[in-house]
């Protein structure tokens, strides 16, 4: 079986940010990345249905030169090859990312893609998506549980307020996969040795003969959130803080 | 003009969140003199369709069809896409629902155009809608403008807009139209199969007067139980985000969340929980926040009336030993 993972590389989550010059984006500079770990469980999955059924896992990355962190870290986990789409996604509407994505899976004719459910950046949740609908796979989101059978995949989705259901679908398809469904694993010393020989196809925008398209939706300014509520912080040694913050919900609050 | 609601039922059952898209399709319509329209999908929907027409509405339709009883993404994005092209709205709004996101990126896809996923907030500058979304976990926000052609696509987050402000019919009711997509059974490659859920739930955090609430701060399982204490201190029930449950530290039975229970407690104490927007949407409702973080930057901090920044595994003993003195005393 051959499973295409996406996974993208996104800002590390204790990141301070700064918004950028322009408005439009992020200060880069001074950020480190890290795999955006929802994705982290799709990969987690992909190993481990390839553990089951053998194939290969193929991770999929599109992102700027320093991406390729993140790809050697999905090799040395266990993936088997990668496809670096080298260009700086970052501010790309969901579409236009999926597009590239899809541009650059389409030859290998995967039996199951498998994505995370959001990023940690960006947040749309809708990449996988888009990129079944520009595949022409079914697809299914929120995805607990994967069992493939006969060229098929039997699923556990995750509804609101503590629903499940399984759904059926034949493959190819594409899954979101929730997080949290598996411990994640580390890559071994070998796996990181092994995956500075594993191969990685590097292709741009340019390479994959993209048509260009006019955005549908713009990102007008980047600002940090107003505080809607006073918070009322207590600082100093923490004896004191919690000392005055039990005072004040007991005497102002009046909760306790 | 015009701004289109689609609203969420399951098996004659509204989705909580459908009304606050109702009532933000009424107000956006307002603002940006367009007409405001529902619609609703499903098999035997007669009696939702009727309950519409006794808003403030242009126009309802009812979009029924055997193929729409159990959802799909394909029957939902085929047949909301041929509502979308005979009732051309302008706008097309939807609850920020797991339904939603599993059709939303499709329908929009197939129609060449991209949804503005959970949406917090909106403005109308001149005639320009701009709509207000969270990136980076919360931590920014971005104003977003569609710039193709109509018809436009997003999602609210829950909570984002007061169902309490929806219009009623001033005069008769809104006209229903009842409309029959084109389906057929071989333009659906999903099988949904029954639902179920894994275990009945024996903590009713809903109904909690005092919750204690632990997240990823907490580092490990054997660091749950100086939380507990603190939830014990303070006579609370205990809860979590996701990431501590899933981790098995404590059952899903006391998450709170988009995926958990949603909670409105007197007194919320977040610690250890950065506040990822599927948690608020849980907890915001609480009448009195607390958070005790080490990063003075989390968003729950946007949420919280009191808080301490710093080390929980300093700051909770002495909680602790503050709330047992002041109760003695």
């Amino acid at each position: 079986m051959k499973i295409v993972v996406a996974i993208k590389q996104v800002p590390a989550r204790d990141s301070q940010l700064r918004i950028a010059g322009t408005g439009k984006w992020i200060e880069e500079s001074d950020l480190s990345y890290e795999i955006n770990e929802p994705d982290a469980y799709a990969l987690e999955a992909g190993l481990q249905l390839k553990e089951k059924h053998g194939g290969e896992v193929v991770a999929l990355c599109a992102g700027p030169a320093r991406a390729a962190q993140t790809i050697r870290e999905a090799l040395a986990k266990g993936a088997d090859r990668a496809i670096h789409v080298e260009e700086d996604v970052g501010a790309l509407d969901p579409l236009a990312g999926a597009r590239l994505l899809a541009a650059a899976v389409r030859g290998e004719s995967p039996d199951l893609v498998l994505t995370g459910l959001q990023s940690d950046d960006m947040g749309y949740g809708q990449t996988g998506v888009i990129l079944a609908e520009l595949l022409g796979l079914p697809h299914a989101t929120i995805i607990m549980e994967v069992e493939v059978r006969d060229g098929s995949a039997r699923v556990k989705r995750e509804l609101e307020d503590g629903w499940f259901q399984h759904v059926e679908m034949p493959l190819p398809a594409l899954l979101a996969i929730q997080s949290g469904i598996s411990k994640l694993r580390y890559a071994t010393l070998m796996g990181i040795k092994r995956a500075k020989t594993k191969p990685i196809r590097r292709v741009t925008a340019a390479d994959l003969a993209m048509a260009p398209q006019s955005a549908c939706i713009a990102l007008d300014r980047l600002y940090l959130p107003e505080r809607t509520k006073h918070t009322q912080l207590f600082e100093g040694n923490p004896k004191q803080a919690a000392a005055q913050l039990v005072e004040k919900l007991k005497f102002e609050a009046r909760v306790i | 003009m015009s701004v289109l609601a689609v609203l969420e039922q399951r098996g004659g059952a509204w989705n909580r969140a459908s009304f606050e898209t109702l009532a933000a399709a009424q107000q956006i319509a307002r603002e940006l003199n367009a007409t405001a329209m529902a619609a609703v999908l499903g098999d035997a929907i007669d009696p939702l369709a009727g309950e519409l027409a006794g808003k403030e509405l242009a126009q309802v339709y009812a979009v029924e069809h055997e193929l729409l009883k159990n959802y799909t993404p394909d029957a939902f994005t085929i047949a909301l896409r041929q509502l979308v092209e005979s009732a051309k709205p302008t706008l097309v709004l939807f609850p920020h629902t797991y339904q939603v996101r599993d059709f939303l990126p499709k329908l929009a896809t197939s129609l060449g155009t991209v949804a503005v996923s959970d949406v917090v907030s909106h403005r109308v500058e001149g005639a320009t809608l701009v709509l207000v979304r969270q990136l980076f976990q919360g931590k920014v926000n971005a104003d977003v403008r569609f710039c193709d052609g109509a018809p436009h696509f997003a999602s609210l987050q829950a909570g984002a807009y007061r169902a309490d402000r929806l219009a009623a019919a001033a005069g008769s009711p809104a006209p229903i139209e009842k409309v029959t997509p084109q389906l057929s059974p071989a333009d659906i490659r999903t099988r949904p199969l029954e639902l179920f859920r894994e275990s009945e739930r024996a903590v009713d955090l809903g109904a909690a007067e005092m919750i204690v609430s632990v997240g990823r701060g907490i580092q490990e399982a054997d660091n749950i139980p100086l939380v507990e204490k603190l939830a014990k201190a303070l006579g609370a029930e205990l809860a979590a985000s996701r990431p501590i449950c899933d981790a098995g530290w404590l059952p899903m039975e006391r998450q709170v969340g988009s995926s958990g229970q949603t909670v409105a407690p007197k007194l919320y104490m977040a610690i250890g929980i950065s506040g990822a927007i599927q948690h608020l949407v849980g907890m915001k409702g609480s009448r009195v926040v607390v958070a005790v973080n080490k990063d003075a930057n989390a968003p729950i901090f946007e949420m919280a009336d009191y808080g301490i920044v710093g080390d929980l595994f300093q700051v909770v003993p002495e909680l602790i030993a503050a709330i047992e003195k002041s109760k003695g005393s």
